[in-house]
């Protein structure tokens, strides 16, 4: 087995022992990327010399006898809207194709200094609008399980640098599910945690009262380790969690016998396409097999959820997006009359369809005369949805349903019809709105081979009932260890395979 | 008959030593966007934390002007496109400032007037642009500096209570000293730590409807916007008495022609779209909180003013150019503290030491004199030692020097002559030297004695003590 195969805790063991060297590990990786990426596209920029350079800098570290760090040698992917101090950082989009920030993430310093080494920058929806990765204005990403089909977004290429093993894991941002919805299309595991639990500080804002970042892996137990180095108060971000954290490996027991799962009835509606609805069955089964208690329950209004958060999100981009003027860094238009069409032709150039398409929207929904009626009412929605998973959760300790209502679909598909792009976000939304957590755990494959996620949510900062039941579920089934066969992929440029 | 009703908008720049989410300087001299960072300059990524210390300070000032402070405050964003402002968005208050529902009493001829205010907000500032060769639309290229960007600004807003443009001097004034006294701004509207923007309109007195707002601009001092008042209540009153109508715009202050110049027409009002700031989170203003920094209120200036006819017996007069700043107020307890006698101190403070002041432009603040000195001066005074003409002179030479009265005195050899014998000796000889008007004195002639206690002081060039002359010469001259 190759280095890069392994997961974060399978390598870890290994290189704390130095029965291989960080560097070896890097090496591998990169190696790995510079085989496939060309197929899969999953990175924008690809750091091999730095990556080297600090591998070979933990190397000697670890000779010197100095102890190993939590995530020592580890190569990680970070999602290109993230901020990567001298390293170029884009959002995907043409407006920052040239922009290197002068600082880095507060999550990329603390992963740096956990001791994980970033091995690039990945592909995404242009400032994580999208649900498909066809959104950047770089180039698609593709799903490693069949070419022809999308990895889903916005962390489109997080997602599929996982499952290709181009990386032991990755960073991705999740704004309406832009970690799950990948993650359940590409067969891993992505966990969006609740807001406030890691700090924004340095991700490129999209909706703010949203985002938030967190770890895109092959397995639960590689995702509470990450999350357990990037989590906890930041002072850098004001809407940071201040309070002490839970060891979230540690809560990672197969015993769920005394939990209660609650399946909201409103995520098993119409949209929801049998396969995707045959294999979540199969998953509470499983979970009833394993002692969980599961009943049905209701969140009556995240009907309306899909529509909150495309006004509050909206609203907000158009807000954050403001600042790409063309003044101070980032894409200008050249052969302007005066600074104020400079400002205006620099954003008309420089951003995509549909992060414009956005923008206007939100424009639209702030503006006086239609404030109230759509914003405010959104703002209310969300407070009601929020209530309903409060109530919700004096009875269960974490809810399920499907990631989303189908597995990865092609590319091109939904690209004419924006709203049926949006659609698929459609279960992954009301945990954004409520702040609550959200993981997304591989539960099937299709006749096709292609993956299926299986939702979970808990209550805000309960990551740790969360995975715990998460990786129950995990240790019962085997269906994250289902790997594409790239190489098929690779000859054919199409299909891929399932190869458990 | 037509009256002026006046609102007025303050942005006093709070005195941090960092910005208002940020921790770059405030300093305001420094080179351009030398005092910036992602925060201020708006990067992808970078994220706004408030300054507790602004937060005090828009709390005190809640505070002092006599406000409910907000249980939870929170943070809006007002949208607009300027090269200047880093975000395109600029952080305020919109719908839950800091302070609400306050109000400002102004004395005026005798009367006191209640000016309320309506809300006291934070918000940072925006940087500055400078258009070569035109305004924004026909600059041939335009420069940024973001150093202001992100200073704490506190924005006052008082109802349209004003009803002159006295008043609104005297609200202006009232309010600077306020802000002056919590130690929370400069106040310096020359390097525009003090800014207002002035709406007025005009109406038939004794009606209670409001006419069409014009908004005052580029008003760089108190008595600007005094004058513009006066000029507008004049200008609108024509308008209105020839039939026409007000036309809802901005005007402009011209200084040279002392004239309102009308810069746009407002149509619509702009759509700033303010929305929630949700990369902050709502602040719970705790009522202990509130109740500390109330206790830490310094005395203001109209309770220092009432304090000081009532304590020290002053008149209204003395009391209120006295407490016009604390440091002055501060100076002259501390010499009555010293000395006593409040009307005497008051007496020296608002004539010699402000004339000095005054002909040197040199503020309260630096001057050398010590309260002590002062007093130490005062009762050398009383006891004779050096006479009040003397006094003067030894005080402007503590004024320039900062010396003690005592080693002035000592060094220039000042001390009043009262030893009897010696001033007998120099009498002797003026009176010999001036037998004419001696024997006018003698003729009864009594005023023509000024004239020879006129001559002992020149000889002794002022030391000796006059009483005591007088004394002597009658006794020589009458009988």
């Amino acid at each position: 087995m190759k280095l890069n195969e392994l997961r974060a805790h399978e390598l870890l063991p290994m290189i704390e022992r130095q029965e291989v060297t960080v560097e070896e590990a890097v090496t591998e990786t990169l190696d790995r990327i510079a085989a496939i990426d060309g197929i899969i596209k999953a990175y924008i920029t690809v750091t091999g010399e730095r990556a080297l350079q600090r591998a070979k800098e933990a190397d000697a570290r670890l000779r010197k006898g100095e102890p190993p760090r939590p995530l020592e040698g580890l190569s990680v992917a970070i999602k290109d809207n993230i901020c990567t101090k001298g390293v170029r950082t884009t959002g995907a989009s043409r407006y920052l194709e040239d922009f290197i920030p002068p600082y880095d993430a507060t999550v990329v310093e603390r992963l740096e200094d956990a001791g994980a080494i970033v091995v690039g920058k990945t592909n995404m929806d242009e400032f994580a609008m999208g649900s498909s990765t066809e959104n950047s204005a770089m180039f698609p990403t593709k799903n490693p399980w069949n070419l022809k089909r999308v990895p889903g977004g916005s962390s489109g290429g997080s997602a599929a640098c996982v499952i290709a093993e181009e990386a032991v894991f990755s960073l991705g941002s999740d704004t309406g599910g832009s970690i799950r919805q990948p993650a359940s299309f590409c067969g891993i595991v992505g966990l969006k945690p609740s807001y406030g639990l890691v700090s924004r500080y340095g991700l490129i804002g999209y909706a703010s009262s949203m985002d938030q970042i967190g770890p895109m892996a092959r397995d639960v137990k590689d995702c509470a380790l990450i999350l357990q180095a990037i989590a906890g108060y930041d002072q850098r971000d004001s809407q940071s969690y201040p309070n002490e954290l839970p060891d979230y490996t540690g809560c990672l027991i197969p015993d769920i016998r005394n939990i209660t799962v609650g399946v909201p009835k409103e995520f098993l509606d119409e949209g929801l396409s049998k396969t995707v609805k045959d294999a979540f069955m199969k998953a509470l089964e499983k979970l009833e097999e394993l002692g969980a208690k599961v009943v049905e329950v209701s969140l009556p209004h995240v009907r309306h959820a899909l529509a909150a958060y495309y006004v509050i999100s909206s609203a907000e981009a158009s807000s954050n997006l403001a600042r790409l003027d063309g003044v101070r860094y980032g894409y200008r238009a050249a052969g302007c009359e005066d600074s104020a069409s400079m400002m205006a032709v620099s954003r008309g150039e420089g951003l995509g369809p549909e992060v414009k398409r956005r923008i206007v929207l939100g424009t639209y929904v702030l503006s006086e005369e239609n404030h109230k009626k759509y914003f405010n009412e959104a703002l209310k929605v969300r407070s009601l949805i929020s209530q309903d998973f409060q109530e919700v959760f004096e009875m269960c300790d974490c809810l399920m349903g499907p990631t989303s209502p189908t597995v990865a679909f092609e590319a091109g598909e939904k690209t004419r019809n924006p709203l049926e792009m949006y659609l698929s976000d459609v279960y992954t939304v009301p945990p954004n709105l409520a702040g609550i957590p959200g993981i997304s755990v591989p539960c099937g494959f299709d006749e096709e081979g292609m993956p299926i996620g299986l939702q979970i949510m808990a209550g805000q900062y309960d990551e740790a009932t969360l995975l715990r039941v998460a990786y129950a579920f995990e240790q019962a089934t085997d269906f994250h260890k289902g790997r594409p066969d790239t190489q098929k992929g690779a000859h054919e440029s199409a299909g891929g395979g399932r190869s458990v | 008959m037509f009256e002026p009703v006046i609102g007025i908008e303050v942005h006093a720049q709070l005195k941090t030593e960092s910005k208002l989410f940020c921790s770059c300087s405030t300093r305001f001299d420094a080179a351009p966007n030398s005092n910036t960072c992602p925060i201020c300059l708006g990067f992808p990524g970078a994220l706004p934390v408030l300054n507790k210390k602004a937060l005090l300070y828009g709390i005190k000032t809640g505070l002092a002007l006599n406000c409910e402070i907000a249980e939870v405050s929170g943070f809006d964003r007002k949208n607009y496109f300027y090269p200047d402002l880093s975000k395109n968005y600029q952080i305020t208050q919109d719908a839950s400032p800091v302070g609400v529902c306050g109000y400002i009493d102004v004395a005026l001829d005798g009367e006191v007037r209640r000016i309320r205010i309506k809300r006291v907000h934070l918000e940072e500032d925006a940087g500055k642009s400078i258009h070569e060769g035109g305004d924004i639309t026909g600059a041939s290229f335009s420069l940024e500096d973001y150093n202001r960007a992100g200073v704490p600004l506190l924005e006052i807003v008082s109802e349209p209570d004003i009803r002159s443009p006295k008043e609104a001097y005297e609200y202006l004034s009232m309010l600077r000293r306020i802000l002056l006294y919590l130690g929370v701004s400069d106040c310096k509207m020359e390097e525009g730590s003090l800014r207002c923007d002035v709406n007025i309109s005009i109406r038939a007195k004794g009606s209670d409807t409001f006419g069409t707002l014009v908004e005052l601009k580029n008003l760089n001092s108190f008595r600007a916007v005094e004058r513009s008042l006066e000029y507008e209540v004049e200008r609108q009153s024509q308008v209105v008495a020839s039939g026409e109508e007000v036309i809802r715009e901005t005007r402009h202050w011209d200084e040279a022609s002392q004239a309102t110049v009308s810069m746009r027409r407002k149509g619509r009002a702009e759509d700033y779209r303010y929305f929630p700031e949700p990369d902050l989170p709502l602040l719970s203003i705790g009522r202990t909180w509130v109740d500390e920094i109330r206790a830490t209120l310094p005395e203001l200036p109209a309770a220092r003013r009432m304090r000081f006819t009532e304590e020290y017996g002053l008149p209204e007069y003395d009391a209120s150019l006295l407490t016009d700043t604390q440091e002055l107020a501060d100076y002259f307890e501390a010499v009555v503290r010293e000395y006593g006698q409040a009307k005497i101190v008051s007496n020296w403070v608002m004539g010699e030491l402000s004339r000095l002041m005054n002909a040197t432009g040199i503020g309260i603040e630096s001057v050398k004199v010590a309260p002590g000195d002062l007093a130490a001066m005062l009762k050398m005074m009383d006891k004779g030692t050096i006479s009040g003409k003397i006094a003067k002179t030894v005080f402007e030479e503590m004024f320039r020097e900062g010396k003690s009265p005592e080693t002035i005195v000592k060094e220039k050899g000042l001390v009043q002559i009262t030893d009897e014998e010696e001033l007998a000796g120099i009498v002797d000889r003026v009176i010999d030297e001036n037998q004419k008007v001696a024997d006018e004195v003698r003729a009864g002639k009594d005023k023509a004695i000024g004239f020879l206690v006129g001559q002992v002081m020149k000889m002794t060039k002022g030391r000796a003590n006059p009483q005591m002359v007088n004394k002597l010469l009658r006794q020589r001259l009458t009988n």
